[in-house]
């Protein structure tokens, strides 16, 4: 039997991201008992990547802003799909939590007259990104990290979580094994919230880092849970494109909100060409009028260039499709231009953009200040994930709460830039206090010894497999990247999909009799065949649903059905678990929104 | 150096990469770095002062924020402490805590809004005194933090200031910290 050693928290939080930061804050301020767990170092996780900002309508900048114009923001851009209550809480709650931030030692940049700068952001109406130059997330990491290691919260650094246990219906702990020495961990907890991340790993282009591999939405599947939304994967449209190793780095929106521009191979600013109707009033119909809003002109619309995501990175699709092209198979990104406009415009893009300047001239030697750089979509964000209620951020399986990019609900069909580092906060704060109060209100739950040996004895087959018929674990890696890359990517048909469809249940096949060499200790071969079947799990969820959604929306696009379905606008998708063990997909209609809230979105149409 | 690209590099000889020095080492490049993260503990926590307005939130201009945006860029590699000869070379992990966590503690003594005072731990607990100014650590920061002048001389200014000046510590303790 296999050894391991056992740990007990009231509430374990799972991912240590802004998400899971702020929800063990939470918790441990409710009076729980806290055990963080995180695959990487403390301080590493994805949000640290984060640059635009974090989107709250403090109303610093332009005093028109409030938390009503913000919900309606965000449930355009998600194309009314969105949980509309938890657009209302996050739009009414973020101001609270940015606040909070700076109350615990984040400094912001600032106004002249010394309170929180705010900057424009696509699908924003007003300037309303709190922000460090274009290190926000950086920011708000250390914040919550130096704040957070002063709780006395247990913090499990490099332990990657394999199964979620079960005492009947309730959550009951986790399992999992540490990196360094592959040592086993038992964690027995009341509760457990997952903050774990993305999935963009399932893609061959990618922001995202090792980490996020869909260990999060694959857990709690696998455990009884809801899958909500899972068709919408948001490609960012500017990720870097040359050199290869670099390939998919994101190139942040804050380019274009100071005025960076689109052009294809003949210089053409051809984001002017394609304006949706539902965005038509609010964009800008001439460069002078777009240059004029990103200088803050009050009176000016947006250009195109700052449209939501889904959109531009189809239009730049397009543009590469039709040969219009970059050398390297993007576009022109050019911030340069504004020399034209400003006198000290290297220095001007060097404060604003410093780590984009460097960023280029390090990895691609290209000085932004002088040349265009050369760019391409690439996977950035996963809007779906795990069901939750809007109030409490609980999924269906009793005491499993989730939150941040993992969590569904808030974005919709697509998410606004800026919008996510809120949601961490927002919903952060309200799961930790749920799983909290959870926590108080359930007595200990009992955790099978047999469950856990035969978790224990699953991770441990690659290690048994030798021989004819097994292989390493990157091929298969690889193939599935490349596949959804390919045929559930941007533009979407039903026939690629149904290939896709095929082609996961034959990697699942390859993936049983993967084998892997060497011991336990920092084996990244292992950890690689370990996250397989997370990979696995969250792109057969995104092609199901997306074969199921026959129409176009938000970041939904399908060639075979280009445009929106009215029936289609008024329904989730799910994906759960059936009783054979093999994956289902059903819609539901969207509960009836609150009358207010539909005024609000009415009156700001 | 964590930025060195190959093509900057003779290829025809070998490139030799090696584990950090500074901590206890597990497997191929990997080495055990926990010590850090309990050193940040004992660093005594940000205490802003009381909010400037009556919604609770501050007044701070943008020059006084720039100052500490600079610290603040840190990412944790700890390439700086794995250079530093006072750990790597006489592994003083006990007496003396790092470049890495005199930026922390200068980015928390010279934050606008703070009121704590760490001098007398800077000069004891933390060690200040073993740092020599070689600046090794400033040369390998990938953030660029200019780690020595910046950071560690003002402190250890701070330091000297409030342990061997004792009537000037008495008015500052009557003068609101963002003035100094
Ligand atoms: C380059 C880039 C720029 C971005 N810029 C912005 C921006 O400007 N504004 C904005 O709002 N959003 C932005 N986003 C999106 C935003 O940063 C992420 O959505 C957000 O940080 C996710 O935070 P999280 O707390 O949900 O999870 P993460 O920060 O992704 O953390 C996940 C945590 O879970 C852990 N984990 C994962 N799996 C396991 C497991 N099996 N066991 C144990 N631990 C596990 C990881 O180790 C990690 O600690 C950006 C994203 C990228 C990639
Ligand atoms: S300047 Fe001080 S802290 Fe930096 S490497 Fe030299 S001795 Fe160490
Ligand atoms: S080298 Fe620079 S970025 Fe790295 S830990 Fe030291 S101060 Fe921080």
């Amino acid at each position: 039997m296999p050894e391991y050693q056992t740990f007990e928290h009231d509430v374990l939080v799972i991912g240590a991201g802004g998400a899971g930061l702020r929800a063990a804050i939470e918790a441990s301020a409710g009076g729980a008992s806290v055990g963080i767990v995180c695959k990487s170092l403390l301080g590493k996780a994805h949000t640290v990547m984060a640059e635009g900002g974090i989107a709250a309508a403090l109303a610093n900048v332009d005093e028109r802003d409030n938390w009503k114009v913000h919900f309606a923001d965000t449930m355009r851009g998600g194309q009314y799909l969105n949980n509309w209550r938890m657009a209302e809480l996050h739009a009414r709650e973020a101001p609270d939590r940015v606040r909070e931030l700076e109350a615990w030692g984040a400094l912001f940049d600032r106004t002249k007259d010394g309170r929180i700068l705010q900057r424009n952001f696509g699908g924003h109406k007003y300037p309303r990104l709190a922000h460090v130059g274009d290190r926000t997330g950086l920011e708000m990491i250390r914040t919550l990290q130096d704040h957070g290691v002063h709780r006395g919260i247990d913090v499990h650094m490099e332990c990657t979580v394999l199964p979620l246990l079960k005492d009947g219906d309730r959550v009951a702990g986790a399992f999992g094994y540490e990196r360094e020495r592959g040592r086993f961990h038992l964690f027995k907890s009341k509760a457990i919230v997952l903050a774990t991340g993305g999935i963009g790993r399932a893609y061959k282009i990618t922001s995202n880092s090792w980490e996020y591999t869909g260990d999060g939405q694959a857990l709690a599947y696998h455990c009884g849970a809801e899958l909500m939304d899972m068709e919408f994967v948001q490609f960012h449209p500017t990720g870097m494109v040359w050199p290869p190793s670099v390939q998919g780095i994101l190139v942040t929106e804050g380019v274009r909100g100071e005025g960076g521009v689109l052009q294809n191979r003949e210089g053409k600013r051809f984001m002017f060409e394609d304006i949706p109707e539902l965005y038509k009033s609010q964009t800008a119909d001439n460069p002078e009028e777009g240059w004029r809003y990103c200088q803050g002109d009050r009176n000016a619309r947006r250009p195109p260039e700052l449209l939501t995501r889904d959109h531009v990175a189809r239009c730049i699709v397009r543009e590469i499709k039709a040969g219009r092209g970059s050398p390297h198979g993007g576009v022109f990104l050019d911030i340069s231009w504004i020399k034209q406009k400003l006198p000290n415009a290297a220095e001007h893009i060097r404060k604003k953009l410093p780590s984009m300047y460097h960023q280029f001239k390090q990895l691609a030697d290209i000085d932004i200040t002088k040349e265009p750089m050369e760019v391409g979509p690439t996977t950035h964000y996963m809007m779906g994930g795990v069901r939750v209620d809007g109030d409490t951020q609980m999924s269906t399986v009793p005491g499993l709460f989730a939150a941040g990019e993992v969590a569904a609900g808030l974005h919709g069909a697509n998410r606004l830039g800026g919008n996510s580092l809120s949601d961490l906060l927002v919903f952060g704060q309200r799961a930790g206090k749920f799983a909290a109060q959870f926590a108080r209100e359930h007595t200990g739950s009992r955790i099978d010894a047999a469950e856990v040996d035969q978790a224990a004895r699953r991770a441990l087959e690659p290690f048994e497999r030798k021989g004819a018929g097994t292989e390493g674990p990157y091929q298969i890696q690889h193939e599935l990247q490349e596949m959804m890359q390919n045929l559930v990517g941007i533009v979407r048909n039903e026939t690629e999909m149904l290939r896709a469809l095929e082609g996961v249940h034959k990697l699942r096949g390859r993936a049983r009799r993967v084998g892997v060499h060497g011991n336990r200790e920092y084996n990244p071969g292992w950890h690689t065949a370990l996250d397989l079947d997370n990979l696995l799990t969250v792109s057969e969820a995104i092609t199901l649903s997306a074969l199921e959604r026959k129409e176009s929306r938000g970041a939904h696009f399908r060639e075979d059905c280009p445009n929106q379905e009215s029936a289609l606008g008024k329904v989730n998708t799910f994906v759960r678990k059936g009783p054979d063990g093999l994956m289902q997909v059903r819609r539901e209609p969207l509960a009836e929104m609150r009358g207010e809230l539909k005024q609000i979105i009415e009156e700001m149409k | 150096m964590c930025m060195t690209r190959l093509s900057d590099l003779p290829l025809d000889k070998p490139v030799t990469l090696e584990p950090m020095k500074a901590f206890p080492h597990l497997r191929d490049l990997v080495t055990d770095v926990s010590w850090n993260f309990r050193v940040k503990k004992k660093i005594k926590p940000f205490k802003p002062r009381p909010p400037d307005a009556p919604d609770g939130t501050w007044r701070m201009a943008q020059a006084d924020v720039d100052r500490v945006q600079e610290f603040r860029k840190c990412i944790e590699c700890f390439l700086c402490q794995n250079v530093c000869h006072v750990l790597r070379e006489h592994q003083k992990h006990e007496e003396f805590i790092g470049p890495r966590f005199l930026v922390y503690a200068a980015a928390l003594e010279m934050h606008p809004l703070d009121t704590e005072d760490r001098t007398e731990e800077l000069r004891q607990a933390h060690g200040i005194g073993y740092c020599n100014i070689t600046k090794c650590c400033t040369k390998v920061c990938p953030e660029e933090i200019t780690i020595t002048d910046n950071a560690i001389i003002p402190l250890k200014e701070r330091v000297v200031d409030n342990f061997y000046d004792p009537l000037g510590k008495l008015v500052k303790l009557f003068r609101p910290k963002a003035q100094k």
